[in-house]
């Protein structure tokens, strides 16, 4: 745990860093979808109180959306979902249309918004920027958010902790932060561990193991990051393992 | 595709930024659906505000709906009864029509997006990014 796994320096020694992504992100989460989407239905309360305050009839998005779980978390804003991930867009959509929720679902990158600058009153993007795999993207994918804020919007950033001492997973301090973290891919698993969002494993030579690319944050890296890119932090903390950030344009 | 949300989807190739042309995009070839959604006075009133109705009507036009005022409805009262018809159309054609297939077209550069089963895509081939 202390160093970096043979396939680690493999995923690390890929030049381009799109295509680390592409590798090591986006053909697993689409590999993943319907796995994935099935353990994420819980909302995590601090994003839920953030889009909960939204006023009636505001505008947003949310950036990297998953399944979309967040996209009727308030059923008087209106948010646009995109993602990377055509599979989990087709799972938002169909979670989306099930709910009688105003928002909508696109498939987009999040360096690449089809959207204008200046026009949203705020912005989530919830365990998505820490997909990006240099110190350039995950800054500059901050910018790209921000950008499209409206003066005074927010933003709402989470992105997975280093300090993790007390998962199971144990992460500390130290220990390496560009990593592969192993997906279990159980075929027939009926029952379902409620507590568990993640289904990382230790079955690590069995075929159905996908390895998702993650940059772990240490403590202050999040408000660096958004500081280097133009934002503002307006308050941030803690949260079941995470990092989260509520960020403005300055 | 909600027909809102062809009034804030663009381009997102960089050298349309600054385009008129880039939006709103050309909707082509499009099937359309009508899907029953809660009527919200409040929120469309507060929708309605932030539109930028040249766009609509454009959009409106590609799909063949040439029946809009020219003119955005401004200072609409959700609360007076006098706008109950006006907002209810709005919500038919903003928010309970969908674009289910068709063709995006950039009117600056020409790319052309798809929407697939009610789901636009606006990934960049390689050579785009
Ligand atoms: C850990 S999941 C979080 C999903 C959702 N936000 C949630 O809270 O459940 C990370 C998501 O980021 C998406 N993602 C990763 N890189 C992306 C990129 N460059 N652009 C858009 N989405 C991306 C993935 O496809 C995946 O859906
Ligand atoms: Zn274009």
């Amino acid at each position: 745990m202390n160093s970096h796994s043979e396939e680690e320096q493999r995923m690390i020694s890929v030049e381009d860093p799109a295509l680390r992504e592409q590798i090591y992100v986006h053909t697993v989460y689409n590999e993943i979808a319907p796995h994935f989407s099935h353990t994420r239905y819980k909302q995590w309360p601090i994003v839920e109180e953030f889009l909960k305050s939204r006023t009636l009839g505001s505008i947003g998005l949310d950036v990297g959306c998953g399944n979309g779980k967040y996209l009727g978390a308030n059923k008087n804003v209106y948010i646009i979902g995109s993602d990377r991930s055509d599979q989990l867009v087709n799972l938002a959509y169909t979670n989306n249309s099930k709910i009688q929720s105003f928002s909508d679902t696109l498939v987009a990158d999040g360096l690449k918004l089809p959207h204008f600058g200046n026009s949203f009153d705020f912005v989530i993007s919830i365990a998505v920027i820490h997909h990006f795999s240099t110190p350039e993207r995950r800054i500059e994918a901050i910018k790209h958010i921000i950008s499209k804020l409206n003066v005074g919007g927010e933003a709402l950033i989470y992105v997975w902790a280093l300090e993790q001492q007390n998962s199971r997973r144990g992460w500390k301090e130290g220990m390496p932060q560009d990593i592969l973290v192993p997906w279990v891919l159980q075929k027939n698993k009926k029952k379902k561990n409620r507590n568990d969002e993640d289904q990382e494993g230790t079955q690590e030579e069995e075929p159905e193991t996908k390895m998702r690319y993650y940059h772990l944050y240490k403590k202050g890296e999040l408000e660096e990051n958004a500081e280097a890119a133009g934002a503002e932090v307006v308050r941030n903390g803690y949260e079941r393992d995470n990092w989260w950030a509520v960020i403005k344009r300055k | 595709m909600k027909f809102l949300t062809t009034n804030f989807v663009r381009c997102p190739i960089s050298k349309c930024d600054n385009s008129l042309k880039a939006f709103p995009l050309q909707y082509k070839n499009c099937e359309l659906i009508q899907e029953e959604l809660e009527f919200n006075p409040e929120f469309l009133a507060n929708i309605l505000d932030r539109l930028n109705w040249e766009a609509i009507i454009a959009v409106a036009g590609d799909l063949g709906n040439d029946s809009l005022p020219p003119t955005k409805p401004e200072n609409v009262d959700p609360k007076d009864p006098e706008n109950e018809q006006l907002l209810k159309d709005l919500h038919t054609l903003l928010i309970e029509t969908q674009i289910t297939e068709g063709e995006m077209h950039c009117g600056e550069c020409g790319h052309i997006y798809y929407i697939k089963s009610s789901i636009p895509n606006f990934l960049l081939p390689p050579h785009l990014v």
